[in-house]
């Protein structure tokens, strides 16, 4: 085991499938010469070139086609988003194209892709700026949406999506760079589709995803020193969902939260509670509770910003209410 | 860039020949071919939008001549005339547009998502211009492993004003794709006249923004487009650096089955105007010209043509519909690698 | 304008009626609630009253005809008015209020009842329109659902507890697995300890009844079960009651009674049974095809033989009728029944039924289940015969009681137990007092 950043294993990700398949490439702004607006790709360009690193001119639908494009006809680009916020921009060639060229065409010509980024919110950046949209890519038929919490699940994952012959929208998180974790020596994948139970537990599921599963690690420990037992589900993949992890763990708690930093409405808890409260219903002992941002767009101001995040404070007092304690 | 309105005139060759009767055979398929589409179309046996190629036959034909089986090809939704030139099949084109599993997208296409990856036809594409940067990417992929195939990309004038168009041509240009740009500009996109749409009407004059060489082109010639063609590929071939051209032709139906020829937007005089430039006519008249076509290869081509379309009418109607199960069939890639 | 005099369903069930005799004679005048005639239907003799003032105009039906419901059988209106055995002549100012709805004359009319008659095979206009009775001074509007959790529903389920009676600590008094953990704590007989006395549920806090949905173990019982066996898949229960301290007690208190009133052994075991059903109210149920009505109240049916056949009044909320007012109000009902004098909300609305035979020397028998009931009890004759008691053979008087138990509704733990616990009552009388 080594410890190392978030960053560092994405790096070390991108390094290791490009020097096994020449087929993989990086492209987006500032990937090469400036190392990365977020220095994921530090040292690559150095190491690789410019055929296989490439910067672009800001125009995410023109640089994200051109990506689907090379991919239909046998390349394996990672394209990166400098944010998600500006994948709206591209949203057109992910979701029209990329998502759905494999049925359109009966399955002749498909897009191994991945389209990586940081998305979610970070500090004060205001409303344009911190914006999770797991939810919209959740919800379309032909792509795959992960979202690692954890270095070694950055690593195992980016490796993993790289591999996927489907579309991959992988979303990362700025707040998460600097945070260090234990990683794995040697070779590893982290399969797609799999969640992870971080805590083990007995009273309570909390099921998370990003950057809210430190939030929710959180909330398990004060739950601890007053005697509940929190469970603690971290996601990774939203989009082909774990349903076994999810339902195994409630069936056991009778209980459940769901947290997540995006907004209420239509959000990816949304979907886990259906889940829940349609196949585990007589397990049941309280209503699945969600944890989510504030339904407002982020306000630049210090205090609104934290107010409008999910905190621990938050999911405990949900957890209390599902437990039925004061 | 030069207008290129006449071919340069050279005596006919048997080679010459053979040639010009294999441009009138494509030319007159794709025309029967979508006149009966749209038969089939009005009698309820292809649904939803349903864009034909008739008056622009030229344009396809001319260019597609002068590619490789190797090279790439990116339409837009009034693409039947680029698939059927290219190589696919009139029965998998019309089995297509029937909805039928002999189609080749096996039915889950339909008119507008014409593929065909063995003849590198990258589709039939629905969203205005944004296939113009897939385009773009072919060609990023063909220069990444080396190769020199083309990716020539189709589109209507109108799309040169979307943003996709910029972006790609910018990023082609800059960082020199083997790309070909291929604007039909047929004059309106819908109802909209190119100069109610576009702050510059010769759109071959957008090359300049992009430090991309750029020609405007006679599409209703069939050897005026394949000489502009062949300036273009060997660019593309041999130095790897794209081309824009500006092909003008005419579209003598409507944007589509539900939109009318002409009333509204263009007179009815316009469009017969344009009738008597009618690229079939022009190559059929300047052969008869040559002394490579008389009236019984006429009719003996027409025949041909009719046999054919009709075969794969019938075709089309015999097929079985997708198995129930092909609702979900293809909608992820197995995990795993690619094989290629 | 005159009015038409109908024949009335009189009964929830009645499809025509007879007319025994008419109490008033063409010409007479009538004023609202007036006897006009006396009906027989399928059930009783019954009354039919006048629901609008005036003179009778004219009787369209002889008296001993018999005719369907709803058809006309006379007329009221102004004398002189010409009604021509059919439309009224042209309309005349009407000093005849118009006919109301039922609740006119309060004095024969059959009063609100809580629940309407199961399975009427016609709505009827007469029917009266459910409301509260002398409904329990419960929080909770009467039918309103019991809250609980899935999990705590299913643990229910599982475990065969009543979640009636359970005080919910959730929310707006659900019920959730943690007050079900709690009941099973302290749960009595139930849990097998010998000796230890049922206790009825808290009444004050409970409503009238709750309706369960059936789970799917539920549903797949009654559909296979039905195949088996017919359309009420019954299986009978039996159980040999020692009545020697019922007899002993019963003795003295007739002795002390006086005129008051004799106590009969059915007295008894009709207060014994209500006491037991408040225990186990999944016994007191109604079948009600996609759902079970479990009932907390306790409505008696007491089988009574008449000469036209076996008719059953209904002791109403019998868990609150002392002995005494039990035995009173059998009297009373058998009596007016044998008279064809029952009222409908008088023989309708049981939630469980008791038939005794044994004043015919019966022994055993299985009585037929009253649907939508769930249950009924036979008792069969007191009689002294040999049993073993404390290893030695004594002479006792036992009865035999056999229940007769709707699959659908009761299996068989929850039939033996609530058998159990009415045999418990009856051979420690004073548990009904307890």
């Amino acid at each position: 085991m080594s410890v190392m950043t978030y960053r560092d294993a994405l790096n070390q990700a991108l390094r290791e499938e490009m020097l096994r398949d020449d087929r993989v490439f990086l492209m987006g702004e500032e990937v090469a010469e400036y190392d990365g607006a977020y220095k994921v790709s530090r040292g690559l360009l150095k190491e690789f070139g410019p055929k296989r690193i490439v910067d672009t001119p800001i125009a995410e639908l023109g640089f994200t086609g051109i990506g689907v494009g090379a991919a239909m006809v046998g390349l394996r680009p990672v394209i990166e988003m400098m944010t998600w916020n500006f994948a709206l921009l591209a949203i057109d060639e992910i979701v029209n194209t990329a998502a759905k060229i494999r049925y359109m065409s009966g399955g002749q010509i498909g897009c191994p892709i991945v389209f990586r980024g940081p998305g979610g919110a970070a500090l004060q950046l205001g409303a344009q700026h911190s914006q999770s949209f797991e939810s919209w890519y959740s919800h379309i038929p032909g792509l795959k949406v992960v979202m690692p919490a954890t270095p070694a699940d950055a690593k195992g994952l980016l490796k993993a999506a790289i591999r996927d012959d489907n579309p991959v929208v992988f979303i990362e998180g700025e707040m998460l760079y600097n945070n260090k974790g234990e990683v794995p020596e040697g070779e590893y994948l982290t399969p797609l589709g799999t969640a992870d139970i971080k805590r083990a537990g007995t009273d309570v599921t909390i099921v998370s995803h990003g950057k809210t599963v430190a939030v929710a690690l959180k909330a398990a420990e004060q739950l601890a020193a007053e005697g509940v037992n929190a469970e603690v589900i971290d996601l990774r993949t939203i989009r082909p969902l774990d349903t076994a992890t999810i339902l195994g763990s409630v069936s056991r708690t009778n209980r459940c939260v769901v947290v997540e930093e995006g907004w209420q409405f239509a959000g990816v808890g949304a979907q886990v509670v259906d889940l829940i409260q349609r196949e585990i219903f007589d397990a049941l002992d309280a209503p699945v509770l969600r944890v989510t941002g504030a339904d407002v767009p982020m306000p630049y101001n210090k205090h609104l910003e934290k107010a409008a995040k999910a905190d621990p404070a938050k999911v405990i007092a949900a957890a209390k209410q599902v437990l039925y304690l004061p | 860039m030069a207008a290129s309105t006449k071919p340069a005139r050279k005596p006919a060759s048997p080679d010459t020949a053979a040639l010009h009767r294999q441009y009138l055979r494509q030319m007159l398929l794709i025309r029967r071919f979508e006149e009966k589409t749209g038969e089939a179309y009005s009698l309820g046996k292809i649904g939803g939008f349903c864009h034909l190629y008739i008056g622009q036959e030229a344009v396809a034909v001319g260019s597609i001549a002068a590619l490789r089986p190797d090279d790439y090809i990116t339409s837009a939704y009034r693409e039947h005339g680029q698939a059927l030139t290219r190589g696919i099949t009139s029965r998998a084109v019309m089995a297509e547009l029937f909805g039928k599993a002999t189609g080749c997208s096996h039915g889950k296409g339909g008119s507008m998502h014409l593929f065909d990856a063995k003849l590198g036809f990258l589709g039939g594409h629905g969203i205005v211009g944004s296939h113009i940067p897939i385009a773009a990417g072919a060609a990023f992929a063909i220069k990444y492993k080396g190769g020199n195939q083309v990716s020539v990309c189709y589109f209507g004038e109108a799309a040169a004003n979307i943003g996709a168009f910029h972006e790609a041509l910018n990023m082609a240009s800059l960082w020199d794709l083997p790309a070909i740009f291929i604007c039909e500009n047929n004059g309106y996109g819908m109802g909209t006249a190119v100069a109610r749409a576009s702050a510059v009407q010769s759109l071959s004059t957008r090359g300049n923004a992009y430090d991309m060489p750029a020609e405007m082109v006679d599409g209703q010639d069939v050897l005026v487009v394949r000489e502009a063609m062949d300036r273009a590929v060997k660019r593309a071939r041999e130095e790897s650096k794209p081309t824009l051209l500006e092909i003008r032709t005419y579209r003598y139906v409507g944007h589509s089955m539900s939109d009318a020829a002409h009333g509204t937007y263009r007179t009815k005089d316009e469009v017969e105007e344009y009738r008597r430039r009618d690229p079939i006519k022009l190559l059929a008249d300047r052969m008869r010209g040559e002394g490579t076509l008389d009236d019984a290869g006429w009719e003996a081509l027409e025949a041909e043509v009719k046999a054919e379309v009709d075969d794969a009418y019938t075709f089309a109607e015999e097929s079985p519909e997708p198995d129930p199960s092909q609702l979900y069939a293809d909608v992820y890639a197995e995990s795993g690698e690619a094989k290629s | 304008m005159a009015t038409k005099i109908v024949m009335e369903a009189l009964s929830p069930t009645m499809e025509e009626g007879r007319l025994v005799e008419w109490k008033k004679k063409e010409g007479d005048a009538v004023a609202v609630g007036d006897v006009l005639a006396e009906v027989e239907t399928d059930k009783a003799v019954m009354e039919l009253v006048a629901r609008a003032a005036g003179t009778l105009l004219k009787q369209l039906v002889a008296a001993g005809a018999t005719v369907p419901v709803s058809s006309p059988v006379g007329w009221i209106g102004t004398a002189g008015e010409s009604v021509d055995g059919g439309a009224p002549a042209a309309p005349a100012p009407a000093a005849t209020p118009a006919p109301a709805a039922a609740p006119a004359a309060p004095a024969t009319q059959p009063a609100p009842t809580a629940q309407p008659a199961p399975a009427a095979p016609t709505a009827q206009p007469a029917q009266p329109a459910p409301a509260a009775p002398a409904a329990p001074a419960a929080p909770a509007a009467p039918g309103a659902r019991v809250k609980a959790s899935p999990l705590a529903r299913k643990i229910a389920a599982d475990t065969g507890v009543s979640l009636q009676g359970v005080t919910g600590s959730g929310p707006e008094g659900r019920i959730i697995k943690r007050d079900l953990d709690a009941v099973a704590g302290d749960r009595p007989a139930a849990s097998g300890k010998p000796g230890a006395l049922p206790v009825s549920a808290a009444r004050s806090s409970l409503p009238a009844f709750s309706d369960v949905p059936l789970t799917q173990i539920r549903k797949t019982i009654a559909k296979r079960l039905i195949q088996s066996i017919g359309p009420i898949p019954t299986f009978y229960l039996t159980s040999e009651v020692d009545m020697e301290r019922v007899a002993e007690a019963r003795e003295a208190l007739n002795a002390a009674a006086g005129d008051q009133g004799k106590i009969s052994f059915n007295d008894i075991v009709l207060k014994a049974v209500a006491t037991a059903l408040t225990q186990h109210p999944a016994v007191n149920s109604w079948w009600q095809d996609d759902h079970i009505r479990v009932w907390n109240e306790v409505h008696l049916g007491v089988a009574v033989a008449t000469e036209d056949g076996l008719i059953v009044p209904v002791i109403r909320n019998a868990e609150r009728q002392s002995l005494r007012e039990i035995s009173a109000a059998t009297r009373d009902l058998a009596g007016r029944a044998r008279d064809r004098k029952l009222k409908p909300e008088e023989y309708t609305g049981s939630t469980f039924s008791v038939s005794n035979l044994g004043m015919f020397d019966i022994e055993h028998f299985t009585a037929i289940i009253n649907p939508p009931e769930a249950g009924i009890i036979a008792v069969g004759r007191i009689a002294p015969v040999p049993a073993v008691v404390n290893g030695s053979v004594e002479i006792r008087r036992r009865m035999r009681l056999t229940m007769s138990c709707d699959h659908r509704v009761i299996d068989g733990a929850a039939g033996a137990q609530f058998m159990k616990t009415l045999k418990l009552l009856l051979e420690n009388p004073l548990a009904l007092v307890w």
